[in-house]
């Protein structure tokens, strides 16, 4: 009888194993192997060649002092910590509007959620034409005030908040329909008990909703800052890093280190130490994420 | 009778709550909702109506006039010279090289990451096998891994199979990106089909591939027009695999919009530079408008707990 | 009650055991099918009986153990080869294919020509009168009709197995009743062997020719339904089996007037009639088990004891009385025409051959 032997585990399922082939080759090969090969060869003096010369912590050094990469985790931080605040709370704001059973719902929807539609690129073109010269500061000087001001993107302090402007208006949308949809998720009874319990509304939004909508909170806050720790097209087609290298980021950096300039050690030690961040934002989530559905 | 009279006589005061609730049109509440939301509107479309307004005027009244205001005389040169005029460098043939790239370079990436992402969905979620969904995690927290950390190993490997810097290369990238978002989309649909068809399949002598084509397929349309919405955007718009990996002949739109507008030479032609721009955004703005409760769906799949 | 025509053995199930990771879902468990017989598993959620039904099917990979299907070891064929065929909770109909193509499916799986495929579809149709349904999808038709070509889909299979995973529990009382009497007339028609998974114990009562009441993985009693509604092996097969459900009382047996009785509190009941399975010790710690049925108010015999009524819930053909004796609450069916007052004291005696009686420590029967 054919099925009386037990075919070997290996060949066991087989058709489902040949259709992971590539999930698999891609997470050994790509995920792991090239994670491990960038860490490894931050290690090294590579120039424009990879070459296994070991170094010691020389490259994280270097990058540590060098002034651009300061400039860099700056701009980084000031643009995550406003983008995670105001596309939260203007994303949560405009998705608890939005549920107060308004008309024309779809198409509010649609014009906040459409800038998620384009590009890096184009929303970076866009907005360095409005923020240009010749736009918005020259409407408002037309308007009499001669001495308006708002050259954001030429004055090298102010350079990242055009950029987190810009950042913003893409983006939140995406934040308002993950609220959204979080919102519509919770129970309508939950509503009627505290309307028949008298709560005010946005007593109950404080105490009751947002406390229920934490996964969401979590897994959006997620979301955003990998997204951010990304932070490049944007920066790219708006200033290039300019004035100077007033509005430079990590990705940036690595970039440039990597195919512009030969200095692969250097530009490998800076993904290294994004990778490090990535980590640290993304194991307590993990552990949050999984490890509290086994403790259930 | 006193009670009747009593009630006649209120009634005549001030009226019974009876029937209807009357209601309030202008709350202030409701007003307030509104306004909002007008105001938030007016700022999320302004850069699109700057944009077609700047792309249908003239230089001259660009210099002269203001953003906002509509053009006083239309034209649609900016859009033409856009689309085939434009200069990159030493090129002077409009960014329509750029859409043709675009395309060439979507449609296989689209087709290549769904087909594998979909077989692999299903796998997972039907057919799991030992240490299946150990691959599985490690894919999804690839999915967070900057891709700069990746992206020096993926040339040299590219090169080294010859393929850096082709279609081939770049279309062999999307797919490789593509893979934790669409094999998580995926999996969860087949995983919430009714397991019970997936095992009647089995008792009715149906395998791996033929449940796959016969039964699941035909039920999954939805999640395919989602994974082809997600895909094509997403392909569409990336800058960073494409500047990298397809090679300066195939530079998709996005790369040529950027070298277009931001290129240092010749004067400034802003007009044609939001010509240019509208153009490239068209593709990914025209699926959205026509699908947008799918393309919902497509952004919050990626939200969504594994 | 049917007669046993059944020849060989139809179903083996030998030292079955499943486990995923630590949790031990199936242990040790041996099962025999006779040709022809129709099997209920029953149990609340969770006991197994599913797993073991998909088990028998090949859906799942046993740990340990074999099943012999009309003797052949099929332990670790696929389910196509185990020759059943099987019916499910949800119908599980293809919905993007017609009836016709639903029933015809696995058998153009199997690559079986044409006039042979059309000769079996026919004569699924016509058992189960739904020939007029053959070009509908199943989208198209109503619960109990879907469920009538869930059955059709495992009757082309023209297999000696019948397996059924809850197949009524998603229609409503009305269709499910009808639909469990055409599912028995369907087994006396066809004679094949049925095993049958549900949780409802009405189910099992009325279709069954032996039913398996598990939990946690084990059968606790087989046995055919009115054995295991007299006579349940243990507590827990005791209060499962019946609704409303049997009375427990704890006690221990004892002696009165050269008489076996059990006792609780001040009370004492006749254990006259009960037909024991070893010798009751007086003394011993057990658990006295009663129908509702079995309690009859007023009754003038001068074995009564005194009762105070609780509370009264008239259910149609008959009611439940809540009474309190000696502490213990009783719940007591009788016809519905008398109403009874809360607080009323009434007399009950107990019909003790139709009682249980388990050990109070391993809640088997005595």
């Amino acid at each position: 009888m054919a099925g009386n032997k037990r075919p070997p585990a290996l060949f066991r399922n087989l058709n489902a194993k040949i259709a992971a082939m590539p999930m698999i080759a891609t997470v050994l090969v790509v995920f792991i192997g090239c994670t491990v090969w960038t860490v490894v060869y931050s290690f090294t003096s590579s120039r424009s060649l990879p070459m296994l010369n070991f170094v010691g912590f020389d490259q994280y050094t270097r990058l540590f002092n060098a002034s651009r990469w300061n400039v860099s985790v700056k701009n980084i931080a000031i643009y995550g910590c406003l983008s995670l605040v105001f596309s939260i709370v203007v994303g949560f704001i405009l998705a608890v509007l939005m549920d107060q059973k308004i008309r024309f719902e779809n198409t509010f929807r649609t014009i906040f959620l459409y800038p998620f539609a384009l590009s890096f690129i184009v929303t970076g073109l866009v907005w360095q034409w409005i923020l240009n010269p010749l736009g918005i500061e020259k409407v408002v000087r037309d308007m009499g005030f001669e001495s308006f001001n708002m050259s954001l993107l030429t004055d090298r302090s102010l350079v990242i908040y055009a950029i987190v402007i810009a950042g913003l208006w893409q983006g939140t949308g995406l934040v308002m329909a993950l609220m959204l949809a979080g919102l519509r998720n919770i129970d309508e009874e939950i509503w009627k008990a505290a309307r028949v319990d008298g709560i005010p509304t946005w007593k109950t939004y404080v105490f009751v909703i947002i406390p229920m909508m934490r996964p969401v909170f979590v897994t959006t806050l997620v979301l955003i800052a990998t997204g951010i720790v990304k932070l490049y097209d944007l920066v790219v087609a708006m200033t290039n890093g300019g004035p100077g290298i007033s509005s430079d980021v990590p990705a940036k950096y690595v970039y440039d280190f990597m195919f512009a300039w030969a200095n692969l050690g250097q530009g490998l030690a800076a993904s290294t130490v994004m990778l490090t961040t990535v980590l640290i934002i993304l194991i307590p989530w993990a552990m949050f994420e999984f490890g509290g559905r086994k403790a259930k | 009778m006193a009670e009747a009279t009593a009630i006649q006589d209120r009634s005549l005061t001030h009226a019974e709550p009876w029937g209807a609730k009357p209601k309030r049109m202008f709350a202030p509440a409701t007003v307030m909702v509104y306004s909002i939301l007008i105001v938030a509107a007016l700022y999320y479309l302004l850069p699109l109506y700057v944009m077609v307004m700047t792309s249908l005027k003239g230089m001259p009244e660009i210099r002269l006039g203001n953003i906002f205001a509509p053009p006083v005389e239309v034209t649609f040169e900016p859009w033409v010279k856009a689309w085939s005029q434009a200069c990159t460098g030493l090129y002077c043939e409009g960014i329509r090289t750029g859409f043709w790239n675009s395309v060439k370079i979507t449609i296989p990436s689209v087709i290549a990451s769904i087909i594998i992402a979909s077989v692999n969905g299903y796998a997972l979620s039907n057919w799991r096998f030992r240490g299946s969904e150990v691959f599985f995690m490690i894919l999804l927290f690839g999915a967070f891994i900057p891709y700069q950390v990746m992206l020096y190993p993926l040339v040299i490997i590219t090169r080294e199979l010859g393929i850096f810097g082709t279609l081939t290369g770049i279309v062999v990238i999307h797919t490789i990106f593509g893979m934790p978002i669409l094999t998580l989309l995926f999996r969860n649909y087949f995983a919430s089909l009714p397991p019970e068809l997936f095992k009647a399949a089995r008792v009715d002598g149906a395998g791996f591939w033929r449940i796959f084509l016969q039964i699941m397929l035909p039920m999954s349309l939805p999640i395919f027009v989602v994974a082809v919405i997600l895909q094509v955007t997403g392909i569409w718009n990336d800058f960073l695999f494409g500047v990298i990996f397809a090679g300066t002949p195939n530079f998709p739109m996005t790369v040529q919009l950027n070298n277009v507008v931001n290129s240092v030479q010749g004067v400034k032609e802003y007009n044609v530079n939001m010509a240019a721009t509208i153009l490239t955004g068209a593709v990914p703005l025209l699926i959205y408008f026509f699908s947008g409760r799918y393309f919902v769906r497509g952004i919050a799949a990626g939200a969504v707990k594994g | 009650m049917k007669t046993n025509t059944h020849g060989g053995t139809s179903v083996s199930i030998k030292d079955l055991s499943l486990s995923f990771g630590t949790v031990n879902v199936l242990r040790k468990l041996d099962l025999d099918i006779s040709d022809g017989e129709f099997l209920v598993l029953l149990g609340p959620s969770g006991c197994g009986k599913s797993t073991l039904l998909n088990c028998i099917a090949g859906l799942l990979d046993v740990s340990e153990g074999q099943i012999i299907i009309k003797g052949k070891n099929v332990t670790w064929e696929e389910p196509k080869d185990r020759g059943i065929g099987m019916v499910f909770q949800s119908y599980a109909l293809y919905p993007q294919m017609t009836v016709e193509k639903n029933l015809s499916f696995g058998l153009r799986v199997a690559g079986l020509p044409k006039a042979e495929i059309a000769k079996r579809i026919a004569r699924a149709a016509e058992i189960l009168q739904i020939e007029p349904l053959l070009q509908r999808k199943p989208s198209a038709l109503s619960g109990g009709q879907r469920q009538r070509v869930a059955i059709g889909r495992a009757l082309v299979r023209d297999v000696d197995v019948f397996l059924f995973d809850e197949p009524l529990s998603n229609l409503d009382a009305k269709l499910r009743s009808e639909l469990r009497v055409e599912i028995k007339r369907l087994h006396h028609k066809l004679g094949n062997t049925m095993i049958y998974v549900t949780h409802d114990q009405i189910e099992a009562l009325t279709l069954a020719d032996r039913i398996a009441v598990m939990k946690g993985g084990v059968v606790q009693q087989l046995d055919d339904p009115l054995t295991i509604y007299n006579k349940p092996r243990n507590r827990f097969v005791a209060g499962f089996i019946g609704s409303p459900s049997m009375n427990f009382i704890s006690g221990q047996l004892a002696e009165k007037a050269g008489k076996q009785v059990f006792r609780t509190g001040d009370l004492d009941i006749s254990l006259e009639g009960y037909e024991a399975e070893e010798a009751l010790a007086s003394g011993r710690e057990v658990v006295l088990g009663v129908r509702p049925e079995h309690i009859r108010i007023d009754s003038d015999q001068h074995v009564a004891h005194d009762a105070i009524v609780d509370l009264d819930e008239p259910m149609g053909a008959d009611s439940l009385v809540w009474l309190k004796v000696a502490g213990n609450p009783l719940s007591v069916r009788v016809e519905s025409g008398k109403r009874y007052r809360p607080g009323e004291r009434v007399k009950v005696s107990f019909n003790a051959a139709m009682a249980s009686l388990f050990d109070a420590k391993t809640e088997e029967r005595v």
